[in-house]
């Protein structure tokens, strides 16, 4: 459920690393008052045996395919919200500096849609409500699963939401959540089901690990709250800093197709924070028959508008060299290729024999 | 998954190689995060047709490859690697952005093409970011300079302290994993209730190591906060690597140099 | 020298779960003496062994350490002084290089840079692994580690170092450089140990623990060649002293008197 780097813009992606940006921070300042100074290397191990662990799988009945623990609502069910969103957090920066799983730009979003809902919506909403204390086998199992399907459906709709809102990818809406939510009901029951195994068994063995995490609950006010009021500010805050800049760019950016798709209206006095704000609002818009917006669509300056070997396409070589696409651009760019290839080739040679 | 064994090598290959003796390894890692960031964020600002302008791009992964002195196939087979992926997500564009955006000869490419090819090239290049500046960095001076840029030390510390104890979970966790399938015969011992068990059992093994290293933090005086004791030198090299560097992605953002390159190419041999 | 003594007045240690780990243990070591405790597993040695740096408190009885009693205030001091090596160097070399694991102890204690900077190149120096400075403890043989665990706790210049275990798992070269190194140690020395080779070199004083409690406490040597004391600890003479294999004769048990 790792989102990609490719499909986001940098306006989402912003945002979502500001969000969980500041969540860090938040959990960070709650771990280090917290006077149980173990939390340091059990965090770490912590992170590192869910690392392994991710890597052991097992197979799922009935269907013959192998599938293995995500963790994230383990965690949190052994270390708290606050110690387990920072053990999540530190697992997928490992994951996306070493494999390359999702990339630095979708971090945010990944850490964010990966350890929020578990650990601050899945956990104690669900899951502390339906296994109360002490729970026995069953009611472990059961909070498990609704948790692990909660936490996931959640993680599910947000990347759907951050993928369709970035319009990078040309998937509709629609078609996207009937792709994701599904697939993912199903990894949360699994999830569920293995979380809650593994909890029984250290429940059997060793139940004053577990009464340890639930006792040590620092939770004084509403912690969902105020991550969610400062996700706002930082929407807010990255909104504005992005269009600002976006404003002074004469080409490049994402609005600037709506300047080839003929909407100038763009410029002028809607090119600044209320411009980024209305189309942000449009693209975020979700009803039923929302589909998303192709900018080739929306003129008939579509397929002529692109210059290229045509005679008339000198004209509108202007729009074409805007797309990167036309003739000069396309032998451009495999001239540039070789040129930064062979410097590279010069240099390594150059850097072995020195 | 990458098989356990794998990715351990794989981890202390990059670790390797983060050690080597290039004056690019000597330069303060506060400067070499925030070129690969300003770098990541030039190349993901694109709009989505962008693709003959991401190609100047390349010089930023091809020199640090060269002068990090770093195994050429290592990386690509890293990157290539992951390319499916990346093309998952990518092939859907096609289906859905049929208009034709361009012409060459007779031959039409639609927008979705573009857009996909587009998607590809912008993966590989922020993934060869990523990797590549672990390779001339390594991974404790990446957490270290994170650490100097403002992010939090509780959180710095768990980076390193996982990344520590990577090596030794991962290879208790490939032992029980390699005596269960030994111990399994057509699959049958591969379910979830033999993984629960062995999950469980490697769960309260690292609770009961933490307490150990707990015990051994507090033998040698740990009373909760880390001292930060790391000389490091943000002087005028630094201060030339970034500022070059992101000088030279600001220009390549703004101005599609292939096609000005191709401008000149086709204007003078018509 | 009072201030280096390490006492147990009638220690018992109950743990929360109810097992009896130490029923009664009373004990005196002096300054420089070099003392092994024995016992089979479980006999409570390295629940003995966490009381002497105050991580475990007495259920009842007194520890002390140069006088001292622990409070909040002397843990502190009594943790720089009395050094201890865990079984597992793993556990114990949780930074990302040797230097930083070295030099964790001296910044904790409030050193300058240079200060320890100077501390930390002699306690590598002193064990042999100067020149694995810059190593992540992952690329160490289990015998270099093993050093350097003992590097961590000399670099707070402790007047008592405290060993759980110091051979175990070593291959012989490694073993034996182990044991040079601690020869060379003029502090007092407590070890715990299945490797009763190593504690008939090293330590001239035994005490062997049995069930949680002192069953014998004298010299080495005479320790060992009670075979009747051994077998009801569920232990066994070293194997040096056992006699020969081949032409059994019993050769080095008169010279190894202590």
């Amino acid at each position: 459920m790792h989102m990609a780097d490719a499909l986001l813009s940098p306006a989402v992606g912003g945002t979502l690393w500001a969000a969980s940006s500041g969540t860090i921070a938040y959990c960070s300042a709650k771990v280090r008052k917290d006077i149980d100074d173990r939390k340091v290397p059990l965090m770490g191990v912590l992170g590192a045996f869910l690392f392994a662990a991710q890597m052991i799988n097992f197979s799922i009945p009935g269907t013959g395919s192998s599938g293995h623990l995500g963790g994230g609502l383990l965690l949190t069910i052994l270390l708290g919200p606050h110690a387990a969103f920072l053990t999540i957090a530190s697992v997928l920066v490992v994951q996306a500096l070493f494999f390359a799983d999702g990339g630095l730009l979708a971090l945010g979003c990944n850490i964010f849609n990966l350890g929020l809902f578990p650990a601050f919506v899945a956990y104690p909403y669900i899951y502390k409500k339906i296994a109360g204390e002490r729970p026995g086998q069953a009611r472990i199992t059961v909070a498990a699963i609704a948790a692990a399907v909660a936490g996931l459906a959640m993680g599910a709709f947000a990347v759907v939401l951050e993928t369709v809102s970035s319009g990078i990818t040309s998937l509709p809406f629609s078609t996207f959540v009937v792709l994701m939510l599904p697939i993912h009901l199903a990894i949360g029951i699994v999830e569920g089901v293995v979380t809650a195994a593994v909890v029984t068994f250290v429940y059997k063995a060793r139940p004053e690990i577990l009464q340890g995490a639930i006792e040590a609950r620092p939770v004084a006010g509403h912690p969902l709250r105020n991550v969610l009021l400062a996700f706002l500010a930082a929407a807010l805050l990255t909104g504005g800093v992005v269009s600002w800049f976006a404003s002074g760019d004469p080409d490049g950016l994402e609005w600037s197709i709506a300047k080839v798709t003929g909407k100038d209206e763009l410029k002028g006095p809607e090119h600044g924070i209320h411009g980024v704000l209305a189309a942000l609002q449009e693209k975020i818009a979700f009803l039923p028959d929302y589909s998303f917006r192709k900018p080739a669509e929306t003129k008939s300056e579509g397929p002529g508008a692109e210059g290229g070997a045509k005679p008339e396409g000198d004209a509108r070589k202007g729009e074409g060299s805007k797309l990167g696409t036309s003739v000069s651009g396309i032998v451009g760019g495999l001239i540039t290729l070789v040129i930064v290839f062979l410097a590279g080739f010069l240099l390594k040679r150059r850097s072995q024999t020195a | 998954m990458a098989s356990i064994e794998g990715t351990i090598l794989d981890f202390k290959r990059l670790d390797q190689l983060a050690r080597g003796g290039t004056s690019l390894h000597r330069i303060d890692a506060r400067a070499k995060v925030l070129v690969a960031l300003v770098f990541i964020l030039s190349v993901v600002s694109f709009d989505r047709y962008a693709l003959t302008a991401l190609f100047p791009f390349f010089l930023y992964p091809v020199v640090i490859l060269a002068l990090g002195n770093l195994p050429a196939d290592y990386f690509v087979k890293k990157v290539v690697l992951f390319l499916p992926f990346a093309l998952a997500v990518g092939m859907l564009n096609p289906l859905f952005d049929r208009e034709v955006v361009v012409r060459v000869g007779s031959f039409g490419v639609t927008g979705g093409w573009v857009s996909c090819a587009s998607i590809l090239v912008r993966a590989i290049l922020t993934v060869s970011a990523a990797l590549l500046l672990v390779g001339v960095t390594g991974f404790p001076e990446i957490c270290r300079a994170l650490e100097r840029l403002g992010v939090p030390q509780t959180f710095a510390v768990q980076l390193l302290f996982l990344y520590r104890y990577i090596f030794v979970l991962t290879e208790e966790g490939a032992r029980s994993s390699r005596a269960r399938e030994l111990r399994s015969f057509g699959g049958k011992g591969l379910g979830i209730k033999s993984y629960g068990s062995l999950v469980g059992h490697l769960l309260l093994r690292t609770w009961m190591r933490a307490d150990r290293i707990h015990m051994a933090m507090l033998a040698r005086g740990f009373t909760g906060a880390f001292h930060a004791r790391h000389p490091s030198r943000f002087g005028g090299k630094e201060t030339l690597f970034l500022l070059g560097w992101s000088t030279l992605f600001l220009v390549l953002r703004l101005r599609n140099v292939s096609q000005l390159l191709g401008s000149l190419v086709t204007g003078t041999f018509p | 020298m009072s201030h280096h003594l390490v006492e147990a007045v009638h220690l018992r240690h109950v743990y929360p779960d109810g097992t009896v780990a130490l029923r009664d243990v009373s004990f005196r070591i002096t300054h420089g003496e070099s003392v092994a405790v024995i016992g089979a597993n479980g006999a409570g040695k390295s629940t003995l062994l966490l009381h002497l740096n105050g991580y475990l408190t007495p259920t009842s009885g007194v520890v002390r350490v140069g006088d001292q009693s622990f409070t909040k205030k002397t843990l502190p001091e009594i943790r720089r002084r009395v050094g201890m090596v865990f079984q597992d160097p793993d556990d114990q070399l949780f930074m990302p290089t040797v230097y930083e694991d070295v030099a964790f102890g001296p910044v904790n204690l409030g050193l300058s840079t240079a200060e320890v900077e100077a501390r930390v190149r002699e306690a590598l120096e002193r064990v042999g692994a100067a020149h694995l400075r810059d190593r992540p403890p992952y690329r160490l043989s289990g015998g270099e580690k093993k050093r350097v665990a003992i590097a961590t706790v000399l670099s707070m210049a402790p007047d008592i170092l405290v060993m759980d275990e110091p051979t175990n798992g070593l291959d012989p070269f490694a073993r034996r450089r182990i044991i040079e190194l601690l020869k060379d140690f003029h502090h007092t020395r407590i070890f715990t140990s299945h490797d009763l080779d190593m504690v008939l070199e090293l330590c001239e004083r035994t005490i062997v623990l049995h069930e949680g409690e002192v069953r014998a406490d004298g010299p080495t040597g005479e320790i060992f060649r009670n075979e009747g004391l051994l077998a009801e600890c569920s232990l066994e003479k070293p194997l040096s002293m056992q006699g020969c294999p081949v032409c059994g004769s019993s050769g080095k048990q008169e010279a190894e008197g202590g």
